[in-house]
């Protein structure tokens, strides 16, 4: 006998329930304070408010909780929140040139105008598990030095200055730039739209598209030509005031690939650029951006198109980690109503070809 | 220039107002050649209607470019009182807009002169929106088409003789196409692109 | 009706939103069936789980509307009680399980039995907007042959399944013409559903929130399933009675009921099967259920261990 249950509701509160008591976990051990995630797992923090698209510390730190540690989950918290709040304007565009460097290397220079500063990175550490981390350690003061009053120009601004890279492709003076978070995307999409479009992008996605351009999927001879990190001025221009009133400073990392050279009849072959920007210390991501930035521009730049990272409706379709996430799980949710269609489909085929199998053995036995 | 008091003010209850009339535009498209009612009431720039005022209230924003007939931009409250309450940009091109305002139908210009959408996109072409006397009497029109079930009539005073005419015309550019907003009093009626429509004899 | 959380605007998107959708709504019903793009927010709800609906849904709603969400035909089912709670949190509207009773109703994957009326509003929750999507995966080319009405490769699909299965092989999400002009995706409703879309007295609104369309068809709008004059379009549902309230019209939840292929057939759209049960009808199993009262059954021999009852 079939019993119709209504418990649907009372389901999900429990559910809510348990999933509030597992996150919190042993009562006894100390609880997860906003500061140690956003002091002691800082590079979550950048990546949640890169691809989240909303620079909070604090906010993202909060995430990052709330989503148990789930990056795309964090990601989400920060971008439904981010769609709440009013909109005042557009800023200035910061400039990455008066950066307050910590961490600034070129590949492409042994030396460079204001040195290179490796900062605090991984990169020269040996991947070996320290159990002194486990717990109770207390680091060594790092070294200071006196902060340089020599200029840091961009490496691609000494290039250019020689006529050896192409110039930052600018777009008609007084075009208003595209915000995809406020228009639907069509196809073409500019560069405008299709750097906001990385910048919000899945970091593991663009990580394999980059590599796979490395790999000959659409070569593009990448050089890092310089990848710096620190804080920029941001500022607003304030109608009323009729000057650009600083509003803070935010950390981000920018990364300027020089790549393949490119002339034409009547230009001078010179390289051509990528470009990567994101907020905190966001290396892997930038990188991997400016890469991907440089495939998508083989349109423009007249090249074939042969590889998934040259193809901007794939790239820009599949980028959005938020988007992926929701329509892969989806799947979870149920779809019995089709499938009960697909199934009574199914059972008449094979109702069908068992009828014809059964008919073409009576015509074997009677021609027997 | 105009204090804010003589602008005259926008939506008591922006949200209420807002949804009320934007459902009676909704339904009147939905169901072309019936009346809907703008129950939203506002202090409006004449000769802009209260109910006209609260389609712009409702539809304008810094988004949509706004254009003005004569009989609307002759009056600079107007203009004004949109830019403050809406802050749609007004364009004097007919061809850029999204909405155009037409205090006068009978003067209403060539449907060409208006943003006719593309194939690809159809629907970014103009919103007309017909200031008229009275949808309550007038010469009739039948309609057929999407919305419609059979037939409905629709009488107006105010329309362009010709309408029947040029709308047949729009008609052979689908999908591309004009769309039609009528006011009048607190009703609102509308003919989207797809409603064929023939004049009735008296 | 319960007060809103203070916090949310009414149905939690801001004004400007709710503009930009009205419009495209707007746009949406004067050209039927074609699917204009509009800037889809971000949602409390996942992409994929219904965010095109809720935003159409938020944008028409008033106070005094009266909605119901429903799931595979159910009201029961997780994530039209999660949407359900969402607009009675946001908008403290008035919602109900009754069809009859519903001025909007959003609905993902089925059409309610019961046709609709004038003072309606279904609205759609739609995965994949574009018909064409899996015959050619770029926007740039679909757009392309709907603004030429080039569907032949529909039509390739279609008469390629002849060919292979004898039949057309699809089942649900099976696409229609609106308005003799574009094809348009229903949504996964399966293909019994298609007949209700044609001519209906209630204005179907359709949202995609990932994929960033909305689409319309208005009431009284010619909708017709495509198909081949020797190979007709037949709507399919499980050919039985429901167990419950023995509806023959109806489509059917096909429930295992045991691990040996017991299987029961029950109606998809719980508020119609309730409805006739208080009328009085009865399926081959009687239900028990709150409000009912209890009946005789007739016990069939060969039942065991009743089933365990689950829901959504």
């Amino acid at each position: 006998m079939y019993v119709a249950v209504k418990g649907g509701e009372r389901a999900i509160e429990n559910a809510h329930r348990l999933l509030a008591h597992e996150r919190r976990g042993d009562q006894t051990v100390p609880e997860l304070s906003l500061d140690q995630i956003s002091g002691q797992l800082s590079l979550a923090v950048d990546r949640v408010m890169a691809e989240g698209s909303l620079y909070d510390r604090e906010l993202a730190a909060l995430a990052i909780k709330q989503a148990r540690g789930d990056m795309i989950e964090a990601i989400f918290l920060a971008r439904a929140f981010r769609a709440t709040l009013p909109r005042f304007g557009m800023t200035e565009a910061v400039d990455t040139g008066t950066m307050q460097v910590q961490r600034r290397i070129s590949s492409t220079f042994k030396d460079i105008p204001g040195g290179q500063v490796l900062g605090p990175t991984f990169d020269y550490t040996h991947r070996l598990l320290d159990p002194t981390l486990a717990g109770g350690m207390v680091p060594q003061r790092p070294a200071t030095a006196p902060v340089p009053e020599a200029p840091m120009p961009r490496v691609t601004d000494i290039l250019k200055s020689d006529g050896l890279i192409e110039p930052s492709p600018l777009e008609e003076q007084g075009k208003p730039v595209g915000d995809l978070t406020r228009e639907p995307l069509s196809f073409p999409a500019d560069r405008d739209l299709r750097l906001q479009n990385l910048a919000r992008g899945d970091e593991g996605f663009l990580l394999a598209l980059g590599y796979s351009t490395q790999r000959g999927y659409g070569r593009t001879h990448p050089f890092a030509g310089e990848i710096r990190f620190g804080e920029v001025e941001v500022e607003f221009f304030a109608e009323d005031a009729g000057f650009a009133v600083p509003l803070g400073a935010i950390a981000v990392t920018e990364c300027q690939m020089v790549n393949q050279f490119k002339g034409s009849a009547t230009e001078a072959p010179c390289f051509t650029r990528g470009y990567g920007l994101a907020f905190g210390q966001s290396e892997r991501k930038t990188m991997a951006m400016a890469l991907v930035d440089r495939a998508l521009r083989a349109r423009e730049l007249g090249e074939d198109l042969v590889a998934p990272a040259q193809d901007e409706e794939f790239v820009m379709s599949h980028s959005d980690n938020v988007q992926s996430t929701g329509f892969v799980e989806h799947l979870k949710l149920p779809h019995y109503v089709d499938f009960q269609s697909e199934l009574g489909l199914l059972r008449k085929l094979r109702a069908e070809f068992e009828q014809a199998a059964q008919n073409e053995n009576r015509l074997r036995e009677a021609a027997e | 220039m105009a204090l804010i008091e003589e602008l005259g003010s926008g939506f008591a209850d922006k949200v209420r107002s807002a949804q009320s009339t934007f459902r009676a535009v909704m339904d009147a498209m939905a169901r072309p050649g019936t009346v809907q009612r703008i129950t939203a009431w506002l202090d409006a720039p004449p000769p802009l209607t209260a109910a006209t005022a609260a389609i712009a209230l409702t539809l304008f924003d810094h988004d949509t470019v706004i254009w003005l007939d004569d009989a609307f931009a002759s009056s600079p409250h107007i203009a004004k009182w949109l830019r403050f309450h809406t802050s749609a940009p007004i364009a004097s091109e007919a061809r850029y807009a999204t909405y155009a305002l037409i205090g006068d139908p009978q003067g209403l210009p060539d449907f060409a002169n208006f943003s006719l959408g593309s194939d690809e996109y159809p629907d970014r072409s103009t919103t007309l929106i017909l200031q008229l006397e009275t949808l309550a009497k007038g010469p009739a029109l039948q309609l057929t088409g999407p919305g419609i079930k059979d037939r409905e009539i629709l009488r107006a005073t105010g329309l362009p003789a010709d309408l029947a005419g040029r709308l047949s015309q729009n008609q052979k550019i689908f999908p591309r196409g004009v769309d039609l907003i009528l006011v009048a009093g607190d009703g609102v009626a509308a003919l989207p692109r797809t409603t064929r429509v023939t004049p009735i004899e008296a | 009706m319960n007060a809103p959380a203070a916090s949310y605007n009414f149905a939690y998107l801001d004004e400007q939103t709710k503009r930009m959708i009205r419009r495209a709504i707007l746009k949406a019903i004067a050209i039927p069936g074609y699917q204009v793009p509009f800037a889809s927010r971000e949602m409390p709800m996942p992409y994929g789980w219904g965010t095109g609906g809720v935003q159409v849904t938020a944008s028409i709603l008033g106070p005094d509307d009266v909605l119901k969400v429903i799931d595979q035909g159910s009201d029961d089912t997780t994530n039209a009680i999660s949407i359900r709670k969402f607009f009675e949190k946001t908008a403290g509207v008035r919602t109900t399980t009754a069809t009859a009773e519903a001025t909007v109703i959003q609905t993902r994957h089925r059409i309610p039995e019961e046709p609709l009326h004038d003072k309606q509003v279904l609205v759609y929750q739609v995965p994949i907007p574009e018909p064409l999507r899996f015959l050619e995966p770029r926007e740039t080319e679909t757009r392309r042959m709907h603004a030429l009405s080039e569907y032949g490769l529909m039509h390739v699909k279609l008469y390629e399944d002849i060919a292979r299965f004898g039949h057309i092989a699809t089942s649900y999400a099976y696409p229609v013409k609106v308005n003799a002009r574009y094809v348009m995706d229903p949504s996964p409703t399966p293909k019994f559903d298609n007949p209700k879309m044609d001519d209906c007295e209630a204005l179907q609104l359709f949202g995609a929130g990932r994929e960033k369309r909305i689409y319309a068809v208005p009431p009284h709008t010619k909708v017709t399933s495509l198909d081949f004059e020797d190979h007709p379009f037949s709507r399919y549902r499980h050919n039985a009675p429901c167990a419950l309230c023995g509806a023959n019209d109806s489509y059917l939840d096909e429930i295992v009921t045991d691990d040996r292929g017991g299987r029961m057939f029950v109606c998809s759209d719980t508020d119609y099967c309730e409805k006739r049960r208080a009328d009085g009808h009865r399926g081959t199993e009687g239900a028990i259920g709150p409000g009912f009262e209890t009946k005789t059954l007739e016990a069939k021999s060969s039942e065991t261990k009743p089933p365990e009852a689950k829901h959504g």
